[in-house]
């Protein structure tokens, strides 16, 4: 689960923009700052002052160095703020193209479900917590809530955007380079906002469109006696009040989607990875692992869980 | 002098009488009704402090669970109601309330008044307060304290996400503290335009008085704007309106345009205050006034007009057009001129007088370091796409950090031990405060500092704990070991100030020699605090002051006489009386916290609690025939300036 | 003096911790239907005492909003709309066919009914069960005030739950209240 997390480490247009300018106000004000500092400690330590502390000759020389400083303080606070302001404007305006791909990303509390959109129905995906992006093309990304004010944050690839309920935000991202980038939710939105990632797989073309095939099939027939009847404990379990398996008769859209639940890297949302012990504990004991989670605690144990394990794990 | 026709001889600038007309009454009754500025103010001191260190404890408590990945010290309920109270107690019950209480003890003293204007109003807001702190930690221990975080964005504190009465703790926690603070800032506005000593002209207003009264003026017109919005919080909790619902036309942006329009003011009206604390201290231990005296003052102004310009900054992230944004971009990142023209000015002032190293100086040389370095990520931050990743991260902690603790809590630890000495009549141990500042400053640093990199490597704020792959356990770690140090360096300034109330050398008039007027008296000063009330000639009074200095005669010593001056040029201008102690502040101020609470609850307390809150505050404005006639009357100038 | 605070503040205490006590992981009240649960008032020879189990949900506002949230999740709406009924009966009102208690209406959730009431065992788990069992006693009136959940953030389609006034179960017809 060790995947980046950085502003620092840039592998997208928008935070190689974001990096340079953060670079360039470090030294900026590491320079004031070591500047103020150095005359703080003169002032504070040096010898030969004047023998009148109220020597009008020295105020005035006192007021034109501030002058000065104040001056020089306006100039690079004004080179700050056009860096800035260009920057920014790259940001929204950089990235549009007319091929891109649309990704709708709706939070809830404490997960992202994510859904690519497409004219033909059977052609949609819908996900959890994961989003599959190809390298090198711009990402529109349109962000909804359904309950409290989320932020989507993968600082490697781009800075956050608020998901506001009522309102339907645009988003642009892009990767340039392969990799698994993990970002987190950034707005207080309740018990679980500590555990509340997601992850940003990019891929080059070939992977991505493998990968989206796959996804866009629906579940496939349990191959042994044993997945047949994990399949059925799923069926007669709580889990399709709330889950659906395209495939199946399960078609509930309050939580993930688990179609392909074992091809996702993580289970709730970043918080475990996704292995059959992992999702053992998960499925058995969800309140112990996040507090305050959705996911109730499911009293499914013996052969039947492992049975139930073992059809989940087909979920390719 | 004439003497008032209407009643009998009178009794002028007599010490024994005015003694006994201004003595506090004694008792219980006595605690409930004074209206000395002095007691009340110092009453306030400690209240805040108090809650200062409650804050603390629950920061420790935060930091104790943040040290190490998925600990499972606290859960995350307790830890969203933990930073909820540390972030409420600190701004609403600390930061704001010790700065107006400073205010309060130390303006009518640096003016040369005998009080507060408004006294009865100045106990009254001091009740409030006291009610509206207690009940939020009264809440908070019945498992009621509020857990949406101090900012409440909806729709998570709004009806459906937010079930109980949690939040409307909050929601009425706030009114009862900014009732308090608009009720400070419209006294310190009063006393300081119109009780000044003759010859204190608004030029040589010390910069300690310019501060207090431009956060004043700030406070009247932010806290209105966070009132509404908890108040509209409240409706939508209790009576389901829909201000902020948006399937019903209400917006969530909404709440955060309103708490903002405050919540930025906020934290200037913390700071100012402490810019002018910084300003007595320097000009006390470089031995001169500070260098630019109408430059401070400009920026002082300045600061707090563009001051309401900036709530912006912490919305960046939602969909508002890029264009405004720009906007406060630009206003945020100008307002650190008038701040950088008041750090240039008192180096500049360092530099050209003779420092003292005494515990005061040292936090403020803390001060300067501290605060500039929060200054300048300041600077990062009002750049939006900056912003934009470190927003909601550990690098704002980290920031709001540096100057809230840099720019106001050094400045008022200087504060304290610059006027423990006139409050209490005894001077602090000075090695003790040494120790306390470098253990403060190094705890300090050591616990915020490595925030920055928290934030720049992806931790977000009010998380309750996190997971071991992220690489974070080190840096908290580091930062809790910080926090403790903190906690010991408060734990000495305590240790010190109790000692030093038993043990501690007595002050003289003027310890530190330094050139304003409330160290023109006693340590601690007397009830009626100067006799004779003085006039002044400069803008360092007690430097500047000649050989035949004058001071003013013919005010009344057997009622409470004050002498009113007039707003720019502080020439005498009438006499007029104050009122004597009252118990009615205290039982309004007790109507008015159960009307609130009722509020809580059900509807009907609002109704029920106004109309039985009314009562006691016609009856304290009830006007009374008194032996003095209570009336304002008018002297022939040309006898007031009698030497 | 100051016993008297002290004996106030454990009153109120007591109260105010569990309305909003968040109670994440815990065994339900009460697992299962209780054997000596009744359907009904008549019983030959005089009806004894039914044993009610105190639904400690009732006051508790986060399990009644909890509730509230899989109310609407699992559909309870498609039948009872919010409380007004459709194809289902009412919840807002007192009339309840199969009695009011919280162990009752437990029951008709996880047996089903009669006439299009599905039954819901094994398929909501025990402690969600409880926290809709407290939500439908809201509907109608049955539950303290203040833990009663208030508006949603969407279209305002009834009063909320917390300004409906409160109210006893008025009795089976053909029963004494």
């Amino acid at each position: 689960m060790n995947w980046p997390q950085t502003m620092l480490g840039a592998a997208g247009p928008h935070a190689r923009g974001v990096e340079s300018l953060w670079w360039l106000f470090f030294w900026v004000t590491t320079a004031v700052y070591v500047l103020v500092l150095i005359a703080a400690v003169l002032a504070t330590v040096r010898r030969n002052r004047p023998v009148d502390p109220q020597d009008p000759a020295a105020s005035r020389r006192a007021g034109v160095a501030i002058a000065s400083a104040t001056g020089v303080s306006l100039v690079l606070l004004f080179i700050l703020l056009i860096s800035s302001v260009r920057t920014g404007r790259y940001s929204i305006q950089g990235l549009a193209d007319p091929s891109h791909i649309n990704i709708k990303v709706t939070a809830q509390q404490w997960w992202w479900n994510v859904e690519y959109e497409s004219t033909i129905a059977s052609q949609r995906v819908r996900t959890a917590n994961e989003i599959h992006i190809p390298v090198g093309r711009p990402v529109l990304l349109k962000l909804q809530s359904t309950d409290v004010i989320h932020s989507l944050w993968v600082p490697n690839l781009a800075g956050k955007k608020d998901l506001i309920p009522g309102q339907e935000a645009a988003f642009w991202i892009q990767a340039d380079r392969e990799g698994v980038y993990r970002g987190q939710c950034a707005e207080f939105c309740g018990h679980q906002h500590a555990h509340m990632a997601l992850l940003v797989i990019a891929e080059d073309s070939g992977k991505y469109a493998m990968w989206l095939e796959s996804q866009r099939r629906p579940a496939a027939d349990p191959p042994d006696e044993m997945a047949k009847r994990g399949r059925d404990v799923f069926l007669s379990a709580p889990c399709v009040m709330c889950h659906s398996i395209r495939g199946t008769g399960a078609g509930g859209r309050t939580a993930p989607d688990l179609t392909h639940l074992a091809s996702r890297l993580t289970l709730a949302a970043g918080t475990i990875p996704n292995t059959p012990g992992h999702l053992a504990g998960w499925i058995t004991d969800a309140q112990g692992i996040k507090p305050g989670t959705r996911m109730p605690t499911i009293g499914i144990n013996g052969e039947d869980l492992q049975a139930l394990l073992k059809y989940l794990q087909t979920l390719k | 002098m004439p003497a008032d026709a209407a009643s009998p001889a009178a009794i002028y600038d007599d010490r024994a009488v005015l003694e006994e007309t201004w003595r506090p009454p004694a008792g219980l009754m006595g605690v409930l009704s004074a209206v000395n500025h002095k007691l009340v103010a110092r009453r306030f001191v400690v209240t805040t402090m108090v809650f200062f260190l409650l804050g603390g404890l629950l920061a420790l408590l935060m930091r104790w669970q943040l040290r190490r990945p998925e600990n499972t010290f606290i859960g995350p309920d307790l830890y969203n109601q933990l930073f909820t109270m540390h972030g409420s107690t600190m701004m609403f019950l600390f930061a704001v309330p010790i700065m107006q209480a400073l205010g309060l003890y130390v303006v009518p003293l640096m003016i040369g008044t005998r009080n507060i204007a408004l006294p009865r109003l100045n106990a009254f807001g001091y009740w409030v307060f006291l009610v509206g702190g207690v009940f939020l930690y009264v809440s908070f221990l019945l498992n009621m304290g509020p857990d949406a975080g101090w900012f409440n964005y909806v729709p998570l504190s709004g009806p459906e996400f937010s079930p109980g009465h949690r939040i409307d703790t909050w929601a009425q926690l706030v009114n009862f503290t900014e009732i308090a603070a608009l009720v400070g800032g419209i006294e310190l506005i009063v006393t300081i335009f119109k009780l000044r000593a003759p010859g204190m002209s608004l030029n040589r207003l010390p910069l300690f008085c310019w501060a207090q009264l431009i956060t004043s003026f700030m406070v009247i017109f932010a806290m209105p704007a966070v009132m509404m919005a908890s108040n509209f919080l409240a409706l939508d909790r209790l009576v389901a309106t829909h201000f902020f619902n948006p399937a019903e036309g209400g917006d969530a942006i909404l709440w955060q345009h309103l708490f903002w329009f405050f919540g930025h003011p906020e934290v200037y009206i913390i700071f100012i205050p402490a810019l002018g604390i910084v300003s007595s201290i320097v000009e006390t231990f470089t031995r001169r006034p500070v260098v630019g005296y109408t430059a401070m003052v400009l920026s002082l102004v300045s600061t707090g007009f563009i001051g309401f310009g900036l709530w912006v900054h912490h919305m960046f992230a939602t969909p508002i057009p890029q264009m405004g944004q720009s906007f406060f971009t630009a206003a945020s990142m100008m307002i650190a001129i008038p701040s950088g023209v008041q750090i240039f000015c008192w180096i500049a002032t360092i530099w050209l007088g003779r420092p003292q190293w005494k515990t005061p100086f040292l936090f403020v040389l803390g001060f300067i370091a501290i605060f500039v370095l929060g200054g300048l990520t300041g600077v990062m931050l009002a750049s939006v796409p900056l912003d934009l990743q470190v927003h909601d991260t550990f690098f704002v902690v980290a920031h709001f950090h540096y100057v809230l603790i840099g720019g106001a809590v050094f400045p008022l630890m200087g504060g304290l031990h610059y006027w423990f000495p006139k409050m209490t009549g005894r001077m602090l141990h000075e090695t003790l405060g040494r120790w306390t500042f470098t253990l403060l400053f190094i705890g300090f640093n050591v616990t915020f500092f490595p925030m920055h990199l928290l934030g720049i490597h992806g931790m977000p704020r009010r998380v309750y704990t996190y997971v071991p792959d992220t690489g974070w356990g080190p840096m908290n770690a580091l930062a809790t070991a910080g926090a403790m140090i903190i906690g010991f360096s408060v734990l000495l300034f305590l240790v010190n100030a109790a000692w030093a109330l038993r043990r501690g050398a007595l002050a003289g008039h003027n310890p530190w020699g330094a050139a304003t007027l409330e160290w023109a008296t006693s340590s601690p000063p007397p009830a009626y605090n100067f006799h004779p009330l003085p006039v002044v000639e400069g803008r360092s009074p007690l430097w500047d002051r000649s050989a035949d200095a004058p001071s003013v005669i013919g005010i009344r010593s057997d009622c409470r006489e004050v002498l009113v001056t007039r707003v720019l040029d502080a020439e005498p201008d009438h006499k007029v009386e104050m009122p004597a102690p009252s118990i009615w502040p205290f039982v309004s101020a007790m109507c008015l916290g159960g009307m609130f609470v009722a509020t809580l609850f059900t509807p009907w307390g609002f109704v029920v609690g106004a109309v039985v809150a009314t009562i006691p505050v016609i009856i304290w404005f009830w006007p009374k025939e008194s032996d003095h006639a209570g009336r304002a009357y008018r002297h022939d100038r040309s006898n007031e300036r009698a030497a | 003096m100051t016993r008297l605070i002290a004996v106030l503040v454990l009153v109120l205490g007591t109260a105010a911790c569990e309305r909003e006590q968040r109670r994440f992981n815990e065994a339900s009240p009460a697992s299962g239907i209780p054997q000596t649960l009744k359907m009904g008032q008549l019983e030959p020879g005089g009806s004894a005492q039914q044993v009610t189990i105190q639904s400690e949900y009732d006051e508790n506002a986060w399990a009644i909003s909890e509730g509230k949230r899989s109310y609407e999740w699992f559909n309870c709406v498609g039948c009872h709309s919010h409380g007004g009924g459709g194809i289902g009966p009412p919840l807002m009102d007192s009339r309840w066919i199969y009695g009011s208690e919280p162990e009752n209406i437990f029951a008709t959730i996880m047996q089903g009914r009669p006439n299009g009431m599905p039954s819901f065992r094994g398929r909501i788990p025990q402690q969600q069960a409880w926290q809709i069992v407290a939500y439908v006693r809201s509907l109608a009136g049955l539950t303290p005030a203040d833990a009663r959940s208030q508006r949603d953030d969407d279209l305002f389609y009834k009063k909320p739950e917390a300004r409906t006034p409160q109210k006893g179960p008025e009795g089976q017809p053909g029963r004494q209240p």
